[in-house]
C-alpha cells in the first residue's frame, strides 16, 4: 500500500504537523487500534502476499474514473472481495480529496493531503455508505451485502494504516471535523453471516421436493382399499406382455404415479400399471426379398411386363381399329302432357281428374272384361247342362260325372269374378258423372269455363222386354245356383250333424243309466255331480237350417241392384269431347286472367341425357293453355359408347331466364328388335315434388286446396305428367339396322344387370355428383349394411350433410376465353398465321421460309398451292410422269415411307446431346500418349509416308465452295485396246466354271502363242474422266493398257439448297462417274498439200467403261481407297479385251482370276466432314424403342450379345436386330428363308445347277438399287422382307442379299448372309455359298460372285454370318475373307448367338410362305421399248444443240438382233462378231459404240448413263448415230434395259 | 412496298458499344460478337459479327476490362417473333498461354426505343468429369459451344451445364420505325400518355 500511495496519489508533502487539539483524541484512538492490531496481525500477513496486481489493476481503473462507481459496483462484487474493498475504497477517497481541496479556507492547511488520505480511508465505509444512498439507490441492495464483508475490511485498513505512519492520529482529528463518525456508526450493523445447517437445508428441501422412492410399493397402497388384486393371467385371460421396464424404474414411477391425486387410477385390477403389450413383434412377418440382381436394390428392381394391348372396355362399341360402323338410336319425343301443372285451376284439376277417369274407363271398354267374363260364365253353364243331359243319355261318363264340380266351381269363381267387374264399372261410371257434374257446378260458380272439355252420357235404348227377361234369367240362375251351392253345403252340414248328434245321444243315455243308479245316493253329492256332469255335458248339436230361397233372390237382387243396370235402363256410355268452348280471357276475373298469362309465359324443353351426358335438347315451346306440349322432334343418336342409361329431363322456363328441372325420367334402352318404324310410341309418366304456390287462379303444386267454399276436403297435388316418345335403333340406308353386335350387346346387357355397381350404373362422373349419388342409392335401394357399400355410404351420408360441397362444374383454363383477342375460325382464317404455323412445324415446303409478310393481303394463295397440291396427291396416283403404272404405285408408297422417316428424323434432330452442343476434347488415353510419344522419335520424312488423319469439320460453318472433293486417279489395269478392223478374232473364251475360279489355274493360252498380236497390236490412250454434279474434269492421257496416270483431280461440291447440314448432306443423291476413255486421234488433212504444211488431227474419245460411286458412300466412308473393276460393256465396238501380255507376265493369273478391267482410286472430301453419326445413333436408339414383337428376353439377349461382341472388336459390326419397313425391331434370322425363285428361271438351265444360280443372282441384281442412305437421308437401314422387296422393286444391299440367300436356300444350297465391309459399298451384306466344298461370295447388287480366294472380291471384312437359324460373330484375328475360315462350327472362330445353353427357340419367318411371281406384260414391255428409245433419242440431239443428229436405221436395226442374244448370254461370252456383222451391212464405216446394261427403274438413270458416256460429244460433221433399246422382262415386272449406242463415221 | 397502304416491314436500328468486362482474376481477354435473329429478319445494314481488341486491365478501374468496341446495325422486319439477340463470347489466354474461352452471353436488344444499359452474366460450359477438367485444362482445350448461337437459344440447353464466370456491359441506342404504325406497342403506355401530354402542351402553348 505504502508503495502504491505516491504514485497513484498526487504528490503530498509527509511533514506532520499535527496539532495539540487534536493529542487526545489521538491517544483515544490508539487505545482502540492496539486492541484491534493484534486481531488484524494475522489477516494482513495473508492479503500482503498479493498486492501488487491488483494494485495494478485499480491504478488501470482510475482511468476510467468516470464510469468506475458503476463498473465497479457491478462487476467488482463478483470479483474476490478483499480485491473489491481496495477499489472502491480508493475511489471514495479520490472523491473525498476533491472535497478537501475545496475546503481549504475554513481549515487553513491542517489536514495535509496525507492526511486526508488517511481519514478517508479510514473512514470510507460511512462515505460511501451516505454516497451510495444518496446517489445511487439503484444499487442498494447490492451495498447491502457488500456492506458485511467491508466491515471485516476496514478493521484490516485501519491495520494497515498502524503499521506505516503514526500520523494516523491526525485522522481522529479529521473525523472530528466532517463529523460523520457518528452517522456511519449508527448506519453500520454488525452480523454473523446467515449460517443454515445442512440438517435444516435437508429439512426445508423436503417441504418442496419429493424424491420418488425406489423401493417397490406395496400392492396394498396401490388397490383401492379392501380389494385383493385379481390376476387376470391367472384366471386363464389373454393379458399380452407387458413391454420390459427395469424394476427401479418401474418403482420410481408407480411411487411418483401413487402421490397424485386419484393416482390409484393408473393401476389395474392385477395392482400393476396399466399397460398395452408389447407392440413389437419378435419375428419378421413381412417375408424378406432377395434381389435377382446384384447391385440393385430389391425394392427398386425393376420386372419386365409385357406390354398388354388393352381390348376396348366395355362400354366402348368400337375396339381399336375395328369400327363396325356407325351405331343409332333414334329417340323420338312427341310431346309432353301435364296432369297436374302448378298453374292448372280448379277446373283444370277437375278436367284432368275426368280426363284420367275417362282414360281408365277407355281402357276398361277395350278390355271389356265384363262381357268377357259374363260370356264364360254362359258358356261354362252351357258345358254343365250338357255334362248332365249327356250323362243321361248315354252310359254315365265317370270323367264327365267328374268334372260337374270342377265347372261348378269354376262358374261360382268366373261369377263372382263378373260382379266385382261389375261393379267396377259401375262405380267408374258413377265417378265420371260425379266428377263432371262438380265441374258443371265449379263453372256455372266461377262463371267462367278454363277447359273445353265436355261430357256426354250417350243412352242407349235396349229392348225393355227383353232386356228384363235376361235380367231375371240371369237372377234365376243365379239363384238355382246359388240355392245349389246352400244346398250342397247345408247336406255336407247335416251330415256333421247326424254325426255329431249320434254321440250326444249315446252320451245322453249313458248319463241317465248313471242317474237311475245314483239316484238313491246323497242328494247333495248328487248336486254337485250333476251340476259337474252338467258342465260337461256337449252342446246338442242344432240341426242346420234349410235356407230359404226367398231369403237368397232377396239377396240376389239386392245385390244386383247395387251394381247392375236395371232392366229397362238405357245404357250409359259417356263420352268426352273438347269441343267446349272456352271463356276469352276478357271475360274472366282477374285472377283467372293472371294465371292465364303466367300460363302463356311458361314453356318447357326436354333435354336428351346418354350415359348421363347431355346429347341433344328439344327446342323450347310454349306450355299451352290445356297444358300440352308438343315437340315432335326426333333426335338420331350416333352412339359409340355402350348405351347405359337414356334419360331425358323435363325442363321449365318461366318467363326470360329462369329454367328449372321439373322431373328427370329414364328410357329404358330398346331391345334389338325394336327398330325405327316399328316403334310404338309409349307414354312414360313423371312427377316432380317440386312445391310451387302461386299468387292467382293456380292452385299451385305440393300445396293443399279445397273445392269446398268451407275449406275442407283439402286435396294436394304434385306436378305430374306424362311424355310421348319412342325409343329405337334405327335402319341404315341399305335397311340395316344400325344395332350394334350381338355378342357385345351380351356383355352390355350383363353390364346393366350388374348396375348394383355404382361407378358401372351412373359413371365416373355421377360420383362427383352427390345429389345423384344419393338419388342413385335410393333408387337401387343400395343395402347400407353390406360393407362393400359402406364407404360410398359414408361418402353419401359426408356430402349429404352438406359440409364437403363439390361444384358443379369444372374448367380446366377458365381464363381462356379472356385471352382470345379473335376466334378460333378468325385465326385459322389467317394466311400469315398459316403460314407461321406450317414453317413452325417444319414443313418441307416452309422450312426455310424467309420474311414472313406482314400483311395478310401480302400473302398469296400460290404459296399453299404446292403443299396442298402435295397433300391431295398424297393418295391419288399419278401415273403420268412415270413410264410404267407400277412404278408409279411403287413410288407413291416409297415417298410416303420416306415421309414417315423424316417426319421421325425431325423430331430426333430435336433431341440433343452434349456432343452436339459442347466440343469437348477427348481424355488421352495412355496409347494416344505412348503414341504421342513415339511420333518424337518418327523420321521426318519416312520412306513409306502414311495419309495423316485430317481434322474434321463439322458442317455448320460452311457454304458453297468450301466443299471439293478430291479424286486421285492413281492407275488402271488391262484396259481393252483396240483392234484392227481386219483383224479376226481369236476364239471367245469359254464360260469358266467355279472350280476353274478357285483353282486360280494359268491361263490356258501361253505367251508364245500370240507373238504376232502383241506385235500388230493397237495402242490404246486411255484418260480419266471424272464428272460429278456435272463438273467434269479429266486427267492427262497416257497410253498402253496398263496406265499410270497418279494425278489429282478437283471438283467442288455444292450441297441441296446451300444447306450443308450433316443430314442434308447425307441426303445427296449424286454419283461420282468415273469414266475411262480412249483418245483416238484422226488426221483429218482433206489433202495431201496440207499435210505438208501442218497437222490437222480430230480427237475422237471413246467410251471404255465408268465406275459409279455415290457420294453418300464417300460421305460416310470418309475416304474411299482401292481397286474397283471398271463396269466395261460386254462388247466394245473397235476394242477387245486383251487377255494376256507377253511384257509382264507376273499378273496373269491375277488377270485371269479378275476378267476385267480394274481402277485405282483414291477419293476423298476436303475438309473432311464429319458424318452424322450421332443423327444416325440416336434414331437407332430411337427406332429400338418403337414397339417390337420380339420377346423380351430375346432382346436382352441380343443387346447383351452385341454388347460382348463389341466390346471385343469395335470395328466389327454386331446385327441382331433389324428395323423392319413399319419401324419394329424384327430379329435378323426371320429374314432368312427358303424362296422359290421364279420357275421361269429355273426351268432354263435345268441340268446345270451353277447356271441357274447364276441366273437368278443375275434376276436379284436386276432388281434396281436404291439405298438406304439416300431414300431415308442416311438415317437408318429398314430391312422389307422379301415380298415387300419384290413388290416395291427397289431396295439396297440388304434386300438384295436376302432375296438371293433365300433363293439359294430355296435351291437347296447352302447359304448364309454376310454382313460384312465392301468397297466401294461400305457396310454392306453379301451371300455365302458352299459350293462343292468351296465357298462362293455372291455380289447381290451386280450378281457376280468371287472365291474365297479372290484377291479382286469386292468384300474386304466379314463381321458377321447369319443363317436362318443362327448368327455369328466372327472373333478370328483376321476379317478379310481370304484369311479366315468360314467354318461356322468352331466356336473359337465364330461365336454363334444360340448355343447349347440358350438353344434356337424356333422364331417364325416372317417371310411369306411362297412368293407368287406375277408374269410380265409383255405388250407394256414392248411399249415400255418404243417409249425408252424414243426419249432416248430425243436426248441425244437435245445434247447436240449445234449440230445435225443423223440417225442410221441400218445400223439401228443392226444392233437391235444384237441386243437379245445379249440378254440371253446374260451379257457375257458373246461372239464378238458385231463389229464384222456390221461391216458387213453398212460398208464402210469406222462404228464405235456399245451395249449398256441397266435394271430398269427410271428413265432418269438410263439417260444419265447414255449422257455419261459421251457418245453425243462427236462432232465430225459427217457423222452418224445409232441407238437400240432392248427390254427384257422377267418375271415379276423386272425388266433388264439394254442400250445399244453407236456413232458411226464414214471411212473415207 | 406494297402500293397502297402504309409501309409493310418495320425497322430496328442499333446503335451502341460494348462498353467493358468484369472478369475477376482473368486479364488481356478480348470479345466477339455476333447477332442472331429469326427467320423473318434481315439485316439491312451494319455488322453482324465483330470481334474486338484485346483488353488489359487497368490499374486505376477496379478490375474492369474496356472494350468499348462500337455496335451499329439495322434490321428490318416483318414478324417480332425471332427478335435480334447479341450473342457474346470473350476469349483469353490461361495460365499456359493457351486462348480459352472465358465467358459466353447472350441478350435480346431491347425493344424499347431510347438508351439502354445491359449487364450480361457470363458463363462457360463445364467439362463432363474432373479427369476432364484437368486435362482440358492442362492441355487448354476447354470445353466450348459448338457453336456460341446455342446460348442464344432454348432447344438442347438441356444436356449443358455451365459455371458462370464476369460479367459484360453493353450500352444499346435503339430506334424503330414504323413499329407503332404496324401495330406493335413497344413503350409502356403511361410514357407514352406522357409524351402525347407534353406534345399536347406544346400544342395548346
Amino acid at each position: 500500500m505504502a508503495a502504491a500511495a505516491p504514485r497513484g496519489l498526487p504528490p503530498v508533502p509527509s511533514a506532520s504537523r499535527t496539532g495539540f487539539a487534536e493529542f487526545s483524541v489521538r491517544e483515544r484512538m490508539r487505545e482502540k487500534l492496539k486492541a484491534a492490531r493484534s486481531k488484524a496481525e494475522s489477516t494482513f500477513l495473508q492479503e500482503d502476499s498479493s498486492p501488487r496486481p491488483r494494485r495494478l489493476k485499480s491504478i488501470r481503473e482510475k482511468k476510467t474514473q468516470g464510469r468506475l462507481d458503476k463498473e465497479s459496483d457491478k462487476d467488482e462484487f463478483r470479483e474476490m472481495q478483499e480485491d473489491e474493498s481496495h477499489i472502491s475504497s480508493k475511489v471514495k477517497f479520490r472523491d473525498s480529496t476533491k472535497k478537501a481541496k475545496q475546503k481549504p479556507p475554513i481549515q487553513n492547511d491542517f489536514p495535509s493531503a496525507e492526511e486526508a488520505y488517511k481519514f478517508f480511508t479510514f473512514d470510507f465505509d460511512s462515505e460511501a455508505e451516505r454516497k451510495k444512498t444518496g446517489i445511487k439507490k439503484r444499487n442498494e441492495l447490492n451495498h447491502e451485502e457488500e456492506e458485511a464483508e467491508e466491515e471485516d475490511a476496514e478493521t484490516h485498513e485501519e491495520g494497515q494504516e498502524e503499521d506505516e505512519t503514526d500520523e494516523d492520529v491526525h485522522l481522529v482529528k479529521d473525523d472530528d471535523l466532517f463529523i460523520l463518525e457518528q452517522e456511519a456508526q449508527d448506519i453500520l450493523v454488525e452480523k454473523p453471516a446467515e449460517y443454515e445447517s445442512y440438517s435444516e437445508q435437508l429439512r426445508k428441501e423436503k417441504e418442496f421436493l419429493f424424491i420418488p422412492s425406489m423401493k417397490a410399493v406395496p400392492a396394498s397402497q396401490k388397490m383401492p382399499e379392501n380389494m385383493q388384486p385379481r390376476f387376470l393371467e391367472d384366471e386363464g385371460l389373454y393379458t399380452g406382455e407387458r413391454p420390459f421396464v427395469s424394476p427401479s424404474n418401474l418403482n420410481i414411477l408407480e411411487n411418483r404415479i401413487l402421490r397424485q391425486e386419484r393416482g390409484k387410477e393408473w393401476f389395474g385390477d392385477d395392482g400393476k400399471i396399466l399397460a398395452l403389450p408389447n407392440p413389437i413383434k419378435q419375428s419378421l412377418t413381412r417375408p424378406p426379398i432377395f434381389s435377382l440382381e446384384e447391385g440393385i436394390e430389391p425394392e427398386l428392381e425393376t420386372l419386365y411386363r409385357k406390354a398388354i394391348k388393352v381390348t376396348a372396355a366395355n362400354q366402348y362399341l368400337v375396339g381399336s381399329g375395328d369400327f363396325q360402323g356407325p351405331f343409332q338410336l333414334d329417340i323420338d319425343i312427341s310431346g309432353l302432357i301435364f296432369t297436374h301443372h302448378p298453374c292448372f285451376s280448379r277446373e283444370h284439376v277437375l278436367a284432368a281428374k275426368l280426363a284420367q277417369l275417362y282414360d281408365q274407363y277407355l281402357a276398361r271398354k277395350q278390355k271389356n272384361l265384363t262381357t268377357l267374363l259374363t260370356d264364360k260364365l254362359h258358356a261354362l253353364r252351357n258345358a254343365v247342362q250338357c255334362s248332365i243331359e249327356g250323362g243321361d243319355a248315354a252310359a254315365p261318363k265317370p270323367i264327365a260325372q267328374q268334372s260337374i264340380p270342377e265347372y261348378k266351381m269354376e262358374i261360382r269363381q268366373t261369377r263372382r269374378l263378373r260382379d266385382a267387374e261389375q261393379e267396377k264399372d259401375r262405380t267408374l261410371l258413377k265417378a265420371i258423372i260425379k266428377v263432371w257434374k262438380e265441374m258443371k257446378s265449379l263453372r256455372d260458380f266461377q262463371k267462367f269455363t278454363n277447359t273445353p272439355m265436355k261430357l256426354y252420357l250417350r243412352k242407349e235404348e235396349v229392348d225393355q222386354r227383353l232386356d228384363e227377361k235376361a235380367y231375371e234369367a240371369e237372377i234365376q240362375d243365379e239363384i238355382n245356383e246359388l240355392l245349389e251351392e246352400y244346398r250342397e253345403e247345408y247336406e255336407k252340414k247335416m251330415e256333421e250333424y247326424k254325426a255329431e248328434l249320434q254321440e250326444w245321444k249315446s252320451w245322453k243315455r249313458a248319463q241317465k243309466s248313471k242317474k237311475k243308479k245314483k239316484k238313491k245316493d246323497l242328494r247333495e253329492e248328487e248336486e254337485s255331480i250333476d251340476e259337474s256332469d252338467l258342465g260337461e255335458e256337449p252342446v246338442k248339436p242344432v240341426p242346420p237350417k234349410m235356407v230359404n230361397s226367398l231369403e237368397i233372390e232377396q239377396q240376389v237382387r239386392e245385390k244386383v241392384d247395387s251394381f247392375r243396370r236395371k232392366p229397362g235402363e238405357p245404357v250409359l256410355i259417356p263420352e268426352l269431347v273438347l269441343s267446349g268452348s272456352i271463356t276469352p280471357s276478357e271475360l274472366c276475373p282477374r285472377a283467372e286472367v293472371l294465371r292465364r298469362e303466367d300460363v302463356k309465359k311458361r314453356s318447357s324443353f326436354i333435354k336428351v341425357l346418354f350415359n348421363s351426358k347431355e346429347v341433344s335438347r328439344t327446342v323450347t315451346r310454349p306450355i299451352s293453355s290445356d297444358f300440352r306440349v308438343h315437340f315432335g322432334q326426333i333426335f338420331n343418336l350416333q352412339i359409340f359408347n355402350w348405351p347405359e342409361s337414356l334419360k331425358l329431363q323435363i325442363y321449365e322456363t318461366t318467363g326470360i331466364s329462369s329454367t328449372t328441372l321439373l322431373a328427370e325420367l329414364f328410357l329404358p334402352v330398346p331391345e334389338t328388335t325394336v327398330l325405327t318404324g316399328s316403334a310404338p310410341i309409349e307414354e312414360i309418366e313423371f312427377s316432380s315434388n317440386q312445391r310451387v304456390m302461386l299468387d292467382h287462379e293456380g292452385v299451385g303444386s305440393g300445396v293443399s286446396f279445397s273445392f269446398e267454399a268451407d275449406g275442407s276436403n283439402k286435396m294436394t297435388l304434385m306436378t305430374s305428367g306424362k311424355v310421348s316418345n319412342s325409343v329405337s335403333w334405327a335402319v341404315g340406308e341399305k335397311g340395316v339396322p344400325l344395332i350394334p353386335p350381338v355378342a357385345q350387346q351380351n356383355t352390355g346387357i350383363a353390364s346393366a344387370l350388374k348396375s348394383i355397381d355404382a361407378i358401372a350404373s351412373i359413371g365416373t362422373s355421377g360420383l362427383t355428383d352427390m345429389k345423384k349419388l344419393a338419388k342413385w342409392a335410393a333408387e337401387t335401394k343400395l343395402d347400407p349394411n353390406d360393407p362393400n357399400n359402406a364407404a360410398l355410404m359414408q361418402l353419401i351420408t359426408v356430402a349429404t350433410s352438406g359440409e364437403a360441397r363439390v361444384p358443379d362444374f369444372f374448367r380446366l383454363e377458365q381464363l381462356q376465353q379472356e385471352f382470345n383477342f379473335v376466334t378460333d375460325e378468325e385465326l385459322d382464317r389467317s394466311k400469315r398465321f398459316r403460314l407461321l404455323q406450317l414453317r413452325n412445324a417444319e414443313v418441307a415446303e416452309f422450312r426455310n421460309y424467309k420474311e414472313v409478310p406482314l400483311h395478310e393481303r401480302e400473302i398469296s394463295e400460290k404459296i399453299f398451292q404446292d403443299y396442298e397440291k402435295r397433300l391431295r396427291e398424297r393418295d391419288v396416283v399419278d401415273s403420268k410422269h412415270y413410264l410404267d403404272a407400277r412404278r408409279a404405285v411403287v413410288a407413291n408408297y416409297l415417298q410416303k415411307v420416306r415421309e414417315s422417316v423424316i417426319n421421325r428424323f425431325l423430331v430426333a434432330k430435336h433431341h440433343f446431346l452434349l456432343s452436339d452442343l459442347v466440343n469437348e476434347e477427348e481424355i488421352p488415353s495412355l496409347g494416344i500418349l505412348g503414341l504421342g510419344i513415339f511420333k518424337l522419335a518418327e523420321p521426318k520424312r519416312p520412306l513409306k509416308p502414311r495419309r495423316k488423319e485430317r481434322k474434321k469439320v463439322t458442317a455448320q460453318n460452311l457454304s458453297d465452295g468450301d466443299i471439293k472433293l478430291l479424286v486421285n486417279i492413281i492407275r488402271a489395269y488391262d484396259i481393252p485396246v483396240r483392234k484392227a478392223v481386219s483383224k479376226l478374232q481369236q476364239p471367245s473364251k469359254h464360260s469358266r466354271s467355279f472350280n476353274e475360279m478357285f483353282t486360280a489355274s494359268p491361263s490356258a493360252q501361253s505367251p508364245g502363242e500370240n507373238i504376232d498380236w502383241v506385235l500388230n497390236q493397237v495402242l490404246v490412250r486411255p484418260f480419266v474422266e471424272v464428272s460429278f454434279q456435272r463438273t467434269v474434269c479429266r486427267t492427262t492421257t497416257a497410253e498402253g493398257p496398263n496406265p499410270n496416270w497418279n494425278e489429282e483431280l478437283e471438283l467442288p461440291f455444292r450441297a441441296p439448297n446451300g444447306d450443308y447440314s450433316s443430314h442434308s448432306l447425307q441426303s445427296v443423291k449424286d454419283e461420282v462417274f468415273i469414266n475411262l476413255f480412249d483418245e483416238v486421234l484422226y488426221d483429218v488433212g482433206e489433202d495431201d498439200h496440207e499435210r505438208g504444211s501442218g497437222i490437222h488431227t480430230r480427237v475422237e474419245r471413246h467410251w471404255l467403261g465408268c465406275v459409279k460411286i455415290p457420294f453418300t458412300t464417300i460421305y460416310f466412308q470418309a475416304r474411299i481407297d482401292g481397286t474397283f473393276k471398271v463396269d466395261i460393256p460386254p462388247v466394245l465396238l473397235g476394242y477387245s479385251k486383251e487377255k494376256n501380255l507377253g511384257n509382264d507376265r507376273g499378273y496373269d493369273s491375277v488377270r485371269n482370276l479378275s476378267e476385267g478391267s480394274y481402277i485405282t482410286l483414291f477419293i476423298t472430301i476436303e475438309p473432311q466432314l464429319i458424318p452424322g453419326e450421332s443423327v444416325r445413333e440416336k434414331m437407332n436408339e430411337m427406332l429400338k424403342k418403337f414397339d417390337t414383337q420380339e420377346d423380351e428376353k430375346l432382346l436382352q439377349a441380343a443387346e447383351k450379345y452385341e454388347a460382348e461382341c463389341t466390346s471385343k472388336f469395335p470395328s466389327r459390326q454386331c446385327l441382331t436386330t433389324v428395323i423392319d419397313l413399319s419401324g419394329k425391331s424384327v430379329f435378323i434370322t426371320r429374314y432368312i428363308k427358303p424362296l422359290n425363285p421364279p420357275q421361269e428361271l429355273l426351268d432354263a438351265h435345268p441340268n446345270s445347277s451353277q447356271i441357274t444360280a447364276e441366273l437368278v443372282a443375275r434376276y436379284v441384281a436386276l432388281i434396281p438399287f436404291l439405298p438406304d442412305s439416300v431414300s431415308f437421308a442416311g438415317i437408318c437401314d429398314l430391312w422389307s422382307t422379301s415380298d415387300q422387296f419384290l413388290h416395291l422393286l427397289a431396295g439396297d444391299e440388304e434386300e438384295h442379299a436376302v432375296l438371293l440367300c433365300n433363293y439359294f436356300l430355296g435351291m437347296g444350297k447352302k447359304a448364309w448372309l454376310i454382313i460384312g465391309n465392301a468397297i466401294p459399298e461400305g457396310a454392306t451384306a453379301y451371300v455365302l455359298t458352299l459350293e462343292q466344298n468351296q465357298y462362293a461370295i455372291w455380289n447381290p447388287s451386280t450378281g457376280c460372285f468371287y472365291g474365297q480366294f479372290d484377291t479382286f472380291c469386292p468384300l474386304k471384312n466379314v463381321y458377321c454370318l447369319i443363317s436362318c437359324d443362327n448368327i455369328w460373330f466372327n472373333i478370328q484375328e483376321y476379317d478379310s475373307p481370304v484369311r479366315i475360315n468360314f467354318d461356322t462350327s468352331k466356336a473359337k472362330l465364330w461365336k454363334s448367338f444360340f448355343s447349347r445353353s440358350s438353344p434356337y427357340p424356333g422364331l417364325s419367318s416372317i417371310q411369306p410362305e411362297e412368293l407368287i411371281y406375277q408374269p410380265s406384260d409383255k405388250a407394256a414391255v414392248v411399249e415400255l421399248q418404243g417409249r425408252i428409245e424414243k426419249i432416248l433419242k430425243e436426248k441425244i440431239m437435245e445434247w447436240r444443240p449445234r449440230h445435225l443428229t443423223r440417225w442410221n436405221r441400218y445400223c439401228t436395226s443392226t444392233l437391235r438382233h444384237f441386243l437379245p442374244l445379249l440378254e440371253q448370254n446374260r451379257g457375257k461370252d458373246v461372239e464378238d462378231d458385231h463389229q464384222a456383222e456390221l461391216q458387213k451391212q453398212l460398208g464402210d464405216y469406222r462404228v464405235s459404240g456399245f451395249p449398256i446394261h441397266m435394271p430398269f427403274s427410271e428413265v432418269g438413270p438410263l439417260i444419265e448413263a447414255v449422257h455419261s458416256t459421251g457418245v453425243h460429244t462427236i462432232d465430225i460433221p459427217s457423222v452418224e448415230f445409232a441407238l437400240a433399246v432392248y427390254v427384257h422382262a422377267y418375271p415379276q415386272n423386272v425388266l433388264s434395259v439394254w442400250v445399244y449406242v453407236a456413232s458411226l463415221v464414214r471411212n473415207r | 412496298m406494297a402500293a397502297g397502304g402504309g409501309p409493310d416491314v418495320f425497322l430496328v436500328s442499333v446503335s451502341g458499344e460494348i462498353e467493358s468486362g468484369q472478369f475477376p482474376g482473368l486479364d488481356e481477354l478480348y470479345c466477339k460478337f455476333c447477332f442472331v435473329y429469326g427467320q423473318d429478319w434481315v439485316p439491312t445494314a451494319g455488322l453482324e459479327e465483330g470481334i474486338s481488341q484485346i483488353a488489359c486491365r487497368s490499374d486505376a478501374a477496379a478490375a474492369a476490362l474496356v472494350w468499348n468496341l462500337p455496335l451499329d446495325i439495322t434490321f428490318k422486319s416483318t414478324n417480332p417473333w425471332g427478335w435480334p439477340q447479341i450473342v457474346l463470347s470473350v476469349y483469353g489466354p490461361d495460365v499456359f498461354g493457351h486462348d480459352v474461352v472465358r465467358g459466353y452471353g447472350a441478350v435480346h436488344v431491347p425493344i424499347e426505343p431510347g438508351r439502354h444499359i445491359r449487364t450480361l452474366p457470363m458463363f462457360v460450359p463445364e467439362s463432363t468429369s474432373r479427369l476432364q477438367k484437368f486435362t482440358s485444362w492442362f492441355t487448354g482445350r476447354r470445353p466450348e459451344f459448338t457453336d456460341p448461337r446455342v446460348v442464344a437459344q432454348g432447344e438442347g440447353r438441356e444436356v449443358t451445364r455451365v459455371r458462370s464466370q464476369g460479367f459484360v456491359t453493353i450500352s444499346f441506342n435503339v430506334v424503330t420505325k414504323d413499329m407503332t404504325k404496324l401495330g406493335y406497342e413497344v413503350t409502356p403506355s403511361d410514357m407514352e400518355s406522357h409524351s402525347m401530354s407534353v406534345t399536347e402542351g406544346i400544342h395548346n402553348y
